[in-house]
């Protein structure tokens, strides 16, 4: 078996971790165990120590499946996987399924929190606050509370008017 | 056209450059990458819509009030030396410099901010600061980028935040990093351990030059990875806390060094002094491995009237394209390493030798 790390040597350490139902093998050669600093097998957090390996995985499976190609600008999946670099802003929305897992390994979260444009800013907050109020009013329903419910019915009657226009 | 090493103050004025806690953190930093709406990114793009790009970009940000008194160029315009005295200088990336065409270069002369235009992503702008000025760094760039998106169209997802080019950049575009001198931790062999709970604390720690560089002179960069699902007060705070624990470690490691293995600490810096003050030839790397413990000498006062700006601006023209900067004729390697043990024997020619005193009041 070959090192997945550097592909050349043969892999003698062998590491395995189960998260939730998900099983990850590594399998490394002496030298890349010690690069990535597996000799120790109590003092790492696998998870983090992985997060780039995992990562390669997972732009794999970003890469696989159909010839996408962005209609902005050409660029295709298959690009994708060999550069890890996107073509333009729009391949975010052409590659967004493949992409979902590649950011969850990556990242806190896979939503913006922080800074926006100003003049977006007021839209972004518009709609969290119709996200909330649309959570508040099923909570609302389910509790029969309907006259909460109407009031907050008509606040998103209005919100909902005021965030499409100014989209 | 102006040429960039006139521009630039000097090594050594650079180098008077103070911040808070300075005698470990070299230097701070914050920078945001963003993309233009309309264009493919740099990578992808080809030449015209790259050139384009700097040509929209350029004057955009040259106009800022932060750049009135700035070096603003096309990289096709700028020869490799001048390049690399810019990586030297930490003003653009390696990578940046290895751009030419449709790539260009704004930075205001106070070395405050620079913006790298068509390196990565259309733009990457960041804010300098000497010793741990992070918070600073940040919101002197949150400025200026609110500023440059009056008039430039970013590139804005409302969940994804920022679009990137490489999707490890996603969100805030941010990343916070610190330049910090460790050689007590070096010394007492905890930098590995270090630098893995860094790691798992989802930071990076990388050498002086950032991404695949080696950490010449025990300088190390520590910077955040993660750009999506926190923001950027988070991000700058949590990047806060750890560079305040690494100072205390480091500084701990100094004191236990000197209590317990005091003749290691003086033999390095006593070497360090030895070697920088005698070589005839010397090569960068070697240069910057032993400035370092004379660096360390400095900070423990053992060579009292010395600062440790003569040791920083050593540090910097030292290293190959700041030293050619200074001859005319064009060096080899080897005619370089004559000329940098000549410069650095001369520079150091009113240090005396390292003064030991007997440590912990001759309780040793």
């Amino acid at each position: 078996m070959q090192c997945c790390v550097c592909k050349e040597k043969p892999a003698t350490v062998h590491l395995t971790q189960i998260v939730g139902d998900k099983m990850q093998k590594l399998d490394l050669c002496e030298d890349c165990a010690k690069a990535k600093g597996f000799n120790d097998p109590t003092g790492f957090a696998m998870a983090d120590q992985m997060l780039g390996l995992g990562a390669s995985l997972e732009l794999e499976s970003a890469a696989a499946g159909a010839e996408l190609k962005c209609p902005r600008c050409g660029f295709s999946q298959a690009d994708f996987k060999k550069s890890g670099r996107l073509g333009c802003p729009e391949c975010y929305r052409t590659f967004a399924e493949g992409l979902s897992g590649l950011l969850k390994t990556m990242h806190k979260g896979t939503r913006h929190v922080g800074k926006a444009p100003e003049a977006l800013r007021q839209t972004r907050d518009n709609v969290d606050r119709l996200k909330s109020l649309q959570k508040k009013l099923a909570r609302a329903i389910e509790d029969e509370n309907y006259e909460s419910a109407a009031a907050l019915r008509d606040e998103i009657k209005i919100m909902g008017g005021s965030v499409a226009k100014s989209r | 056209m102006k040429d960039i090493h006139t521009f630039l103050c000097s090594p050594a004025e650079s180098t008077q450059r103070h911040g808070p806690y300075d005698r470990i953190v070299m230097s701070s930093r914050v920078r945001l990458a963003r993309n233009l709406r309309d264009f493919a990114f740099p990578g992808w793009a080809k030449k015209p819509e790259r050139v384009k790009v700097l040509e929209m970009v350029l004057p955009a940000v040259s106009a800022l009030p932060e750049m009135s008194d700035s070096f603003a160029e096309a990289l096709d315009n700028l020869t490799a030396l001048d390049k690399q005295l810019l990586v030297e200088r930490h003003l653009i990336s390696r990578e940046h410099a290895a751009k030419s065409i449709g790539s260009g270069l704004v930075v205001n002369r106070a070395e405050t901010f620079s913006v790298m235009i068509n390196e990565e992503d259309h733009l990457r702008m960041q804010a300098l600061r000497p010793g741990f000025q992070t918070r600073d760094a940040w919101q002197a760039i949150d400025k200026l980028d609110s500023a440059l998106e009056k008039k430039l169209n970013f590139a804005f997802d409302n969940e994804l935040g920022y679009l990137t080019a490489c999707p490890t950049n996603l969100g805030t575009g941010i990343r916070v990093s610190a330049m910090l001198h460790l050689p007590g931790l070096v010394l007492s062999e905890q930098i590995n351990p270090i630098i893995q709970s860094v790691n798992k604390l989802g930071l990076a720690v990388r050498g002086l030059y950032g991404e695949g560089t080696e950490a010449l002179g025990n300088v190390f960069q520590v910077s955040n990875q993660m750009t999506l699902g926190e923001s950027e007060t988070v991000i700058v705070e949590r990047l806060e806390k750890v560079l305040a624990q690494i100072i205390e470690h480091e500084e701990n490691a100094r004191q236990t060094l000197m209590e317990k293995k005091p003749k290691i600490v003086f033999n390095h810096i006593g070497r360090a002094y030895g070697i920088l003050a005698n070589a005839h030839l010397i090569s960068s790397k070697e240069t910057m491995n032993q400035l370092s413990f004379l660096r360390l000498g400095v900070d423990m006062d053992l060579f009292p009237g010395t600062s440790r700006a003569l040791v920083d601006e050593l540090f910097l023209v030292t290293q190959p394209a700041h030293l050619q900067k200074q001859v005319s004729d064009k060096l080899s390697a080897e005619e370089r390493d004559l000329i940098r043990a000549d410069m650095v024997r001369e520079r150091l020619k009113n240090v005396s030798r390292p003064v030991i005193k007997p440590p912990g009041g001759g309780a040793n």
